[in-house]
Order: C-alpha cells, then sequence, then structure tokens
C-alpha cells in the first residue's frame, strides 16, 4: 500500500490542467498548437482551449493516470495505440455517426485501429509517412529509391536517423522484406545487422529539429525516418529537399484523437473532435506550424492551396498509400526488445 | 522558559519552512522514486515489490553501463576543462579589471546566461556545423581542406556544456578571489617564494574551497542535462539522462528510470564525498 502510494507519488511530476466552466483541456501534440488551428474553436464556442502537449503514449497516460477523471476533455494519440489506451479505460465511445468518416481516404478511416468491439473510440486526424528525407542537389535521387544505396558505402557519414525506434526499425523490417505486423520476437533478430549498418553509416541519430537542422545546413544529406513532416516546414527556404517512398516501401505514421474517458464536457469535447476533423479544421491541422501532415479527410483538399497540396504531394497518394505500411504494434515484451536494440544502436 | 530553550524553538520554528521543503519536494519524492526503482514491468503494467533487477540490468547491460561510463567521462571532462578555463577569467576581473569596472566585466561573463539553454544549444549546432562559422573560417583562412566533424558529437557536447560552465565557476572563484588578502601573497614573497612558489603554495591552495564548490555544482549540473548531450551529441553516443528518457517516452518503464535515476544520484552523492572537505556552499 505504502509502495503503490509512493509510485503515485513519484508519477506525480505531471501537469495538471486549468479548471473553468469555458475551458476544455486537450492533451495534444505540438501541431494543435497552432493558434490558427485552434484559435477559430475557441471563438465560434466562446471557450478557452488549454493544451497541453506530451511526447510518447506512455507519457500521455501517465499524466492521464495521475488526473482525476474529468481534467482532461481531448487526447490526440499515436493511431497504433488507440487499442492501449482503450484497454487502459482512458478513452470514451464516440458516436460514429457524427464523424465525417465517409469523406476521409478510405485508407485513414482505420476502423481496426479506432474501434474496439464495434465501438468508435478515437478518429484519424492526421498521417504522413515516415521514409527518406534528402536534399537533391547533394544524392543522386535514384539512389533514394532504394534503401540499399543508404549502407551501399556511397552515402557514409552523410546519413541522419531520425530519433524513434519504432519507424526506423519498421523501414529497416520493410529493407530486409519483413512487413511491419510482422516484427515480432522470432524476426526481430533479424533486424540488428542491417540496423548497426545503417548506424555505421551515419552521423547522426536526432530528434525532429536537430535532424532539420542537420537537412537545411547540409550537416546531413539524407534523413532516414523523414518525411513530408520533415521537410515540408523547410520546403519554402529550402527549395532542394525532398523526399519519397523507396521501392522497399515506406511507413505511415498516423495520429487519431478521441475524447477522454470521465470528461465533464462531452459535448463540447465532441464538438473540437468535430472541428478537428472537419475540413476547416482539417486544412488548418494539416499545415500546422509545428509539422504538417496529411489530412484524413479528403474535404480538406478544397480547402488548402496548389502550393501546400504540392508540398504534401497530394496527388501521389494514392499510390503512396498503396506503398506504405502502418507502424508496427508490438506487443509489451516486443517493444522492449525494439526500444533494447535502439539503445545497442545508440551506444554501440 | 528558559533562555536557551527559548532560542531553541524559536531556532526550529524558523528551520521548519526549509525542512518541510526538503520532505515534501526531495525526502518524499526521492522515497518514492527509491520505491518505484525496485518495481518491475509485467507486460505494460508496473508491478510493486522488491526487485533488484533494475539495478543488475544498470550496471551489467553494455549498454546501460555504456551510458553512465559516458556520463561520468563527459562530466569530469567538462568540469576540467571548465576549471582551468574560469580560473584565470575570474584572476583578471579580480586583480586586473580595476575595481569600478568588476561589476561590469562580471555582468559580461554571465551574458550568456540570459539566453535560452535550448536556443543556446541550438545556436551552437549552427556554428559546430559542417558550413558552421568555425568550419567556415577555418576553410576560409586555408587551415584546413575539408570542413571538421564538430556537430553531433561529443567535442560539440563538451564545447556547449563548458560554455555554459565557465560562467558559472567564474562568479565561485571570483567570489573566492576578492576575499584574498593581498598580504597572503606579500607575505609569501617576503619569505623568499617565487611567483610560481606564491601562485602554487599559496593562493591556489586558499581557492579551493571556491573552486570545488563551483566545480560540485557543475559536477552536478552536468552529469542530469538531458538538453546538450540530445541536441549536440547527435546521440553519436547516450548518457544516462538520455538513457532515462528513454525508458519513459514510448514503452513508460519507469521502475528502470528510476533505478537509473537513483544510480544518478548515487554518483552525485559520491562527487559530494569527493569534494566535502573544501566544499562550501556558502560561496555560491
Amino acid at each position: 500500500m505504502a509502495a503503490k502510494a509512493l509510485t503515485a507519488l513519484a508519477l506525480l511530476t505531471l501537469a495538471t490542467p486549468a479548471f473553468a466552466e469555458d475551458t476544455l483541456n486537450a492533451l495534444v501534440w505540438c501541431d494543435h498548437t497552432d493558434p490558427a488551428l485552434i484559435a477559430p474553436f475557441e471563438k465560434k464556442y466562446n471557450v478557452k482551449v488549454n493544451l497541453k502537449e506530451y511526447e510518447g503514449t506512455a507519457a500521455g497516460m501517465a499524466i492521464l493516470d495521475q488526473s482525476q477523471p474529468g481534467d482532461w476533455d481531448v487526447m490526440v494519440i499515436d493511431a497504433v495505440d488507440v487499442h492501449r489506451a482503450v484497454e487502459a479505460g482512458k478513452l470514451a465511445e464516440l458516436p460514429a455517426d457524427k464523424l465525417p468518416t465517409a469523406d476521409f481516404f478510405p485508407e485513414l478511416v482505420m476502423a481496426a485501429n479506432n474501434t474496439v468491439g464495434g465501438k468508435t473510440y478515437a478518429v484519424t486526424e492526421k498521417f504522413g509517412y515516415n521514409t527518406i528525407s534528402y536534399d537533391k542537389t547533394k544524392v543522386d535521387p535514384k539512389d533514394m529509391e532504394d534503401m540499399a544505396s543508404l549502407t551501399s558505402g556511397k552515402y557514409d557519414g552523410k546519413i541522419g536517423i531520425y530519433d524513434y525506434y519504432l519507424p526506423v526499425l519498421g523501414l529497416v523490417a520493410l529493407g530486409q522484406g519483413i512487413n511491419t505486423a510482422d516484427i515480432n520476437a522470432q524476426t526481430l533478430p533479424k533486424l540488428k545487422d542491417p540496423l548497426m549498418a545503417l548506424r555505421k553509416a551515419s552521423k547522426q541519430v536526432s530528434d525532429v529539429v536537430s535532424s532539420q537542422t542537420a537537412l537545411a545546413t547540409g550537416d546531413v544529406d539524407i534523413i532516414v525516418g523523414g518525411g513530408e513532416w520533415l521537410t515540408a516546414v523547410l520546403a519554402k527556404d529550402n527549395p532542394n529537399l525532398d523526399w519519397t517512398i523507396p521501392k522497399q516501401g515506406g511507413l505511415r505514421w498516423a495520429q487519431s484523437i478521441g475524447v477522454v474517458a470521465g470528461t465533464k464536457k462531452p459535448d463540447l469535447a465532441l464538438e473540437f473532435v468535430q472541428y478537428i476533423v472537419s475540413p476547416e479544421g482539417q486544412a488548418a491541422l494539416a499545415q500546422a506550424s509545428c509539422y504538417w501532415g496529411m489530412p484524413a479527410n479528403q474535404k480538406a483538399g478544397d480547402l488548402l492551396s496548389p502550393e501546400a497540396k504540392a508540398t504534401l504531394r497530394w496527388d501521389k497518394q494514392p499510390d503512396y498509400l498503396k506503398r506504405a505500411q502502418l507502424y508496427p504494434i508490438p506487443d509489451a515484451a516486443t517493444d522492449t526488445a525494439m526500444q533494447d536494440m535502439w539503445t545497442a544502436m545508440l551506444n554501440q | 522558559m528558559s533562555l536557551h530553550a527559548a532560542e531553541r524553538k524559536l531556532g526550529w520554528g524558523l528551520l521548519a519552512p526549509a525542512l518541510l521543503w526538503t520532505l515534501a519536494f526531495f525526502v518524499l519524492p526521492f522515497l518514492a522514486m527509491l520505491a518505484l526503482s525496485f518495481a518491475h514491468m509485467e507486460g505494460r503494467a508496473i508491478v510493486q515489490g522488491f526487485d533488484p533487477g533494475n539495478y543488475i540490468r544498470a550496471f551489467t547491460d553494455w549498454s546501460q553501463l555504456k551510458a553512465l561510463i559516458n556520463s561520468v567521462e563527459i562530466t569530469v571532462t567538462v568540469t576540467v576543462i571548465s576549471v582551468v578555463l574560469a580560473w584565470p577569467l575570474a584572476a583578471i576581473i579580480a586583480w586586473r579589471v580595476p575595481q569600478r569596472f568588476q561589476r561590469l566585466a562580471l555582468l559580461m561573463a554571465v551574458l550568456p546566461f540570459w539566453t535560452s539553454y535550448v536556443v543556446r544549444s541550438y545556436s551552437w549546432l549552427l556554428v559546430l556545423g559542417k558550413n558552421g562559422v568555425i568550419n567556415k573560417a577555418l576553410m576560409g583562412t586555408g587551415l584546413i581542406s575539408e570542413p571538421l566533424a564538430l556537430a553531433s558529437t561529443r567535442t560539440a557536447t563538451v564545447i556547449g556544456f563548458v560554455h555554459f560552465f565557465v560562467m558559472l565557476l567564474t562568479l565561485t572563484i571570483y567570489a573566492n578571489l576578492i576575499q584574498l588578502s593581498p598580504n597572503y601573497a606579500r607575505a609569501a614573497q617576503d619569505l623568499g617564494a617565487g611567483d610560481w612558489a606564491t601562485f602554487v603554495h599559496v593562493i591556489l591552495p586558499l581557492t579551493l574551497p571556491g573552486v570545488i564548490t563551483g566545480a560540485f555544482v557543475t559536477f552536478v549540473l552536468c552529469i542530469g542535462d538531458y538538453i546538450t548531450p540530445q541536441i549536440l551529441g547527435g546521440n553519436a553516443e547516450l548518457t544516462l539522462p538520455q538513457l532515462i528518457m528513454l525508458q519513459m517516452g514510448r514503452s513508460g518503464n519507469f521502475p528502470m528510470a528510476s533505478a537509473l535515476s537513483v544510480v544518478l544520484m548515487a554518483v552525485v552523492t559520491l562527487a559530494y564525498a569527493a569534494c566535502s572537505r573544501w566544499l562550501r556552499l556558502d560561496r555560491l
């Protein structure tokens, strides 16, 4: 009992939201902090949306664990982790008939991920790809169509790796002909040598901003794990930056949004979710200042400029969606093994 | 009530807020972290108990142990370089700069403190990059033909740290130096000591409290820092704080993160024990 109390105290390092009648408390990723996205909702409903950024599903779940029911109203979550949140009782059921999923890219409805037991708990809001970003004036774009070229020796010391083990191990798996859904205890050991070889050819393993900085300043010419989300915000000042999905395929990332179980403002929370997946909300979210990404709702295309659509590769989505696989969804043991492999790679 | 007892009561009364603060925000959280460090994960659930497995792993799994070694190596390197650079800077300010300009000189020394730590780290990334200021200057002067690999290395991490901690150490050493009477040096020289002997046998030992105090604070802040190695080191190697963060983000292995944090605190405690003879935290 004492240990449990102490554990609870140990985890109590997390912020609690603001309390007010006219507020909505949302646990979000950084793209949702763009005023261009949030201000129209605040104005329409005359509410203040309190936003708390978090990174990593476990961190988000820990925040909810340490909060009282009703503290949080809305949560953005990695689409592949919706089941995990539902199993932990963190998300409330959504009325599927009040969500515009009929307007979505069919692949982005992601019913298998957003529904549990026939009930909808989240809705996809944004997606994109973890593939290969590069400076087309420094590398041969044809080489970028084949992952094998990354470890051929030609680009040694010119490669950066995005510092997140799930997509990068997923890409390494695709390079080995292993589908992301097939990464498990049996197949994971096959990824070790290719991962280490990629690390050996690389200059750095870095977070979003450091990866963008390195690519923009020419410190590296290639970012493995990059994509439109990495290069789009740089595109205006760095037209040489490009990205592609190699012949082995790429990873599709997707984020979902749901209403937190126990919210005391279920109607307002649902309104927020509906706003985010509306064409207006989707167009703003797609071009959010933190990172860009494709909107799940196709109707957002009517509100995006031709330039923005070109940057997002709107017209190529049918092909990209066919060639990209979802993030791996490892069980806890495989997840730990993947992280251990990543740690060993960083400290090799 | 005797005067002595009344004074003691008043003393405890005055101490009470600080003690309560320490209890609430240090002792209890530390005990909580200690308890959590002996728990373990089953799937994604934390299971309470007394399992030393996290500690065993911290010292037997090479990738985990390497993070500790990296942290200690980087911290010792940064502390030594910072002391070597800060001592003469503090001496120049204390002894060579006219007294009326000393305050201004100190202000100039700590000016970089005024910018955000994160912004400063990213700025160093731009300075040290392949096309950064340093490489461009060296290549422009013909000293090198190919850019040096400075960014995303341990060297970059050390440079970022040293830039920050030289300022801190300058303040603590300066505070020590201005309290030194010039009569110590005069007495030593009257007794026949040369400049070097006076420095080594008189001045330097007398400044040790300031040096050690600054060095200890540098050690504590440096070994627990996550930002600088994350931004400037480019994950060329992991440090202990980075490893701790890695345990939390997605997988939520708080027991392992707690165990590593306790190890980090143990290293700081050892550093304190090594420095305690000279440590004068009132010099801060």
